[in-house]
């Protein structure tokens, strides 16, 4: 069955109209997972045993739907391994809030996304469990941290994913592989069992080929959580209800964001998106973002330090992976870690339990902290006058898988565009809006707080007006 | 030379909650180990903690009453360190933003009134607990883990080891009369850790600390300080230095041992706790709970003394404890007179509790029976020798004495109708006493009282039998 270029609510009028049964889709969906993962790894679980509902709710559009779930977004009973050794075997005793909002929204578990390890990386290499490909073009990364999600969807295994986005590890990716993704507000979506990586910065949010696809599916999983003290309790709105409109929307372009480092190529797909919008009534205008090019060097320290902490509690004391031949304690705490944990892992501890230790504290953290309120500062400017921010998602386009992960610095540079949305807890997107040598490009649409619908209506008229959806991937999209 | 001594005093106190100040888990003392712990006490991957709001009311309660101020901004901070009872390997303290700052309570040692500053108060998480078993095993039992702690530091007021015992024991009476923790030591909701350090009289200085650890009971901690005091000066006196130890307090040789020698601090590499947001206390929260915050022993050993009549000295005991101050509230509002009513506790009710090893509550009293059984004996239903039967037998059985009284046929005997001619019998039997009495021997008198008192087996009232016996006598 092909599903490639269906929607969530064309699948719903299938479901409804009886052309077909929940039970075909959930096969056929693991039928394709079956015949296109292999080429791609981008699940490190499927779930086999995955149960479609008897009876459709036809009021219910989600029911039916799987839904691909990052790995490091707890499922209960079910494998959750943070892409880590140190967690390769861990099944959890609850399930994320998010997860069960999703399954009581009718939604189908269909595995578990594969990613970098514990959400640290930009290329999906720094897993356990392998490296997922680009489903346009196989030699390339698809992206991370949520590479795994992107590549399952970007492919057409499913129609919407999970991810998690710390400085850019859903937009990142759903730009590598040609498909939206959305990062929402700050406190939009609860974070409980999630697994930390940055817990000031972390969130939840959904990649999808269709923008309304991302729109259900967030719906789904808003909201206040007594769980999370830093969730919102502000009325969740129905994303669904989409303008696809640009008239007389304020759009600001950063100049910081469209700079030397950005790719010739990308910049031009980028500009030529950024004229549609104008063509279409929307007012452009050239911003500035002023300590944005801190954003990598501040989220390196915040991100790292809160990790280095967040990250103590694999100690092999209580679960996950505990070393062989320990003899005490200290044994238990140093072998288990340094085993359990990979490269990228133990820099980022290294380098956060630097940043906070006596004596750096000031020079690091501290300022870290007092230059993210800079960036923060420099959004509310622009947000007094403008709808949103655009720019490139990413520099580049997809890069060679082994190019870059020798060298964490130019890694790092790759989350430049990205980052300074999480610092400031902005809801972040990016829609798909060209190639750039044979390879996606996407736009990055920011948002002020708790405003995604301004993101939706935005990215769906991009949608609708670029026709990139037409386009397939080597890999998926047909049978 | 001489040299003067400075104390600081860390203590621990366990808030009094349900439930534990970052998770649902219900705190309670005695459980069996790990099932008074959920996914967030476990240090689970992906768990968050929430705010116990109560917590922080009783905190505040505290604060107030130690007359500190309370910061309206607080936020909680991570302190960073491995070990297998902590299964984050970071405990959620306060360190920049602490709940209050700058109170004080006032001490009194040997008739001397100070005040005694406290630095701050700040909330945090209390840790698990090892327990070493055999062939090299521990065991962790994480029931403790996240109860709600306040730590309360003091500043360097503190001269002496009377002065650090003084302030536990005001410290612990202020909390226990909030009803913010049981604050009881032999079960750790209520724990010390002290440093002390002495100087040359004169010097600016302070001079280097000791921290002292495993502190029991505040004997220890007086014991302890004091044999501190004495190692340092003679270590001084004889051209030593002191080293920056931690040393814990031996109890069966009433010393201290080197724990561990201190190089440089430690560093638990703080920063803001990420999960949780600022937290705001407003004015009109902390005003609610200013009125909410009970009666201070201060306040309640003036009332007595002035209001009630009740010597100083009495008025002090019955304030040592909340407990025994608010039995003699309720008993005295129940209409039983004060000064009986301090009586019965001070004698009776704390020997009984002494005797039996139990506080207050654990006996079977209650104001009601205290107020009726003193009642009883004012009304003349029973004597006061009766009274201490009725006593003994509703402190230990919870008997209601009027019932019981009425049950086991104890009521007094007053009615002349009955007494008369039970005394005329006694008179006609023993001729030779009244003969006795006439000729100026007063024992006669008393030999003659308890023949009536045995053939009334006790039940006559006293006072009638002196006035019908006289009255008789005089007759013959």
């Amino acid at each position: 069955m092909d599903y490639f270029n269906e929607t969530i609510d064309s699948i719903h009028q299938k479901l409804v109209a009886k052309e077909m049964s929940p039970q075909e889709l959930t096969q056929a969906t693991l039928t394709n997972i079956q015949r296109l993962n292999p080429h791609l790894n981008a699940f490190i679980t499927v779930n086999d045993q995955a149960q479609a509902p008897k009876e459709i709710d036809t009021e219910n559009p989600l029911q039916g739907i799987a839904l691909a779930i990052k790995d490091n977004i707890l499922t209960k009973g079910m494998k959750t391994t943070a892409a880590s050794r140190m967690l390769a075997n861990f099944s959890p005793i609850y399930s994320a809030t998010v997860t069960a909002k999703a399954l009581n929204a009718g939604m189908i578990n269909i595995g578990k996304t594969n990613m970098d390890e514990f959400a640290m990386g930009s290329s999906t290499e720094t897993s356990h469990f392998g490296i997922t490909k680009n489903p346009w073009n196989t030699a390339k990364v698809p992206g991370g941290s949520s590479g795994g999600s992107a590549a399952a969807v970007a492919s057409g295994q499913v129609l919407a994913a999970l991810g998690t986005d710390t400085g850019g590890s859903i937009r990142q990716p759903a730009s590598f592989n040609g498909i939206f993704g959305i990062k929402p507000t700050y406190g939009r979506v609860s974070r409980w069992g999630v697994i930390a990586f940055s817990s000031s910065l972390d969130q939840v949010g959904v990649l999808s080929r269709h923008v309304a696809d991302s729109a259900h599916v967030l719906k789904a999983i808003s909201g206040f959580d007594a769980h999370d003290n830093t969730s919102s309790d502000s009325p969740v709105p129905d994303y669904t209800k989409i303008t696809p409109q640009v008239k007389g929307l304020k759009v600001a372009v950063p100049e910081e964001f469209m700079g030397a480092g950005v790719q010739a190529e990308v910049k031009k797909q980028i500009q030529l998106a950024i004229k549609v919008l104008e063509q279409n009534g929307a007012i452009v205008d050239t911003v500035s973002l002023p300590h944005a090019q801190y954003a990598v060097q501040v989220y390196y320290i915040i991100a790292s330090s809160e990790a280095s902490s967040n990250l103590q509690r694999y100690d092999g004391i209580r679960y996950g992976f505990r070393a062989e031949d320990v003899h005490n304690l200290e044994d238990v705490y140093v072998k288990s870690r340094s085993e359990g944990f990979g490269d990228e892992v133990k820099r980022r501890i290294m380098l956060g339990t630097f940043a906070l230790s006596a004596g750096y504290y000031d020079a690091y953290f501290n300022k870290a902290a007092q230059v993210r309120t800079l960036i923060i500062d420099d959004f509310k400017k622009v947000f007094a006058d403008y709808d949103l921010v655009v720019g490139p998602t990413s520099p580049t386009t997809a890069f060679d898988i082994g190019s870059r992960i020798d060298d964490p610095l130019v890694m790092y540079m790759n989350d430049i565009l990205t980052i300074p949305a999480n610092l400031a807890g902005l809801p972040a997107a990016s829609v798909p809006v060209g190639f750039a040598d044979g390879m996606p490009v996407g736009l990055q649409l920011i948002a002020q707080p708790f405003a995604e619908q301004t993101i939706f209506n935005a990215a769906q008229f991009l949608e609708n007006e670029i026709n990139f959806l037409q386009q397939r991937p080597q890999i998926g999209g047909q049978n | 030379m001489n040299f003067e001594t400075t104390i600081g005093l860390e203590v621990h106190v366990e808030l009094k909650t349900k439930t534990k100040m970052f998770s649902p888990s219900p705190v309670s003392y005695g459980a069996k180990p790990n099932t008074n712990a959920n996914v967030i006490d476990f240090g689970f991957p992906g768990t968050l903690p929430t705010v116990n709001k109560y917590a922080y009311k009783l905190g505040i309660m505290t604060a107030l009453a130690l007359n500190a101020q309370v910061n309206q901004d607080t936020h909680f901070d991570r302190k960073n360190y491995f070990y297998p009872d902590n299964p984050k390997a970071y405990q959620i303290t306060q360190k920049e933003q602490p709940l209050a700052h700058d109170g004080w309570i006032e001490i009194n040692v040997d008739g001397n009134k100070k005040k005694i500053g406290i630095e701050e108060l700040h909330i945090e998480e209390d840790a698990g607990k090892n327990t070493h078993g055999e062939a090299g095993y521990s065991y962790v039992d994480l029931n403790r883990q996240g109860t709600p702690l306040i730590e309360i530091v003091s500043k360097p007021d503190i001269k002496s080891p009377d002065e650090a015992y003084a302030y536990l024991e005001r410290l612990r009476q202020i909390i226990q009369f909030t009803g913010a923790s049981d604050v009881k030591m032999e079960e750790g909701s209520m724990r010390v850790d002290t440093n002390i350090s002495v100087r040359p009289i004169g010097s600016d200085k302070l001079g280097q600390k000791i921290e002292l650890k495993n502190l029991n009971s505040f004997k220890h901690v007086k014991n302890g300080l004091a044999f501190e005091e004495k190692r340092q000066v003679g270590i001084l006196m004889a051209g030593g230095t002191i080293r920056p130890e931690t040393r814990r307090y031996d109890e069966p040789t009433d010393s201290t041992i080197l724990m561990r020698v201190k190089e440089g601090a430690d560093d638990y590499r703080y920063f803001p706790e990420p999960d949780l947001p600022d937290y705001h206390i407003d004015s009109d929260w902390i005003d609610q709970i200013r009125q909410e915050i009970p009666e201070m022993p201060d306040k309640r050993r003036q009332r007595y003394i002035q209001d009630l009549k009740i010597p100083e000295y009495d008025a002090g005991v019955l304030t040592d404890t909340k407990e025994m101050s608010d039995f003699f509230d309720q008993t005295v509002a129940l209409g039983a007179d004060p000064k009986q009513v301090s009586n019965w506790l001070m004698v009776n009710v704390n020997a009984y509790m002494n005797e039996n090893n139990l506080d207050l509550n654990q006996t079977k009293l209650t104001p009601e029976h205290l107020a009726t059984m003193i009642g009883l004996v004012k009304d003349g239903t029973i004597s006061s020798k009766i009274a201490k039967k009725v006593f003994a037998e509703t402190i230990a059985n919870g008997s209601e004495p009027k019932a019981w009284v009425e049950s086991k046929g104890l009521v007094q005997q007053s009615d002349p109708a009955v007494l008369t001619p039970i005394i005329d019998q006694i008179l006609d039997d023993n001729e030779q006493s009244i003969v006795d009495f006439k000729n100026g021997k007063d024992r006669a008198f008393g030999f003659l009282v308890g023949q009536i008192m045995k053939q009334t087996h006790g039940q006559a009232n006293p006072k009638v039998v002196n006035q019908i016996l006289t009255a008789e006598i005089k007759k013959r």
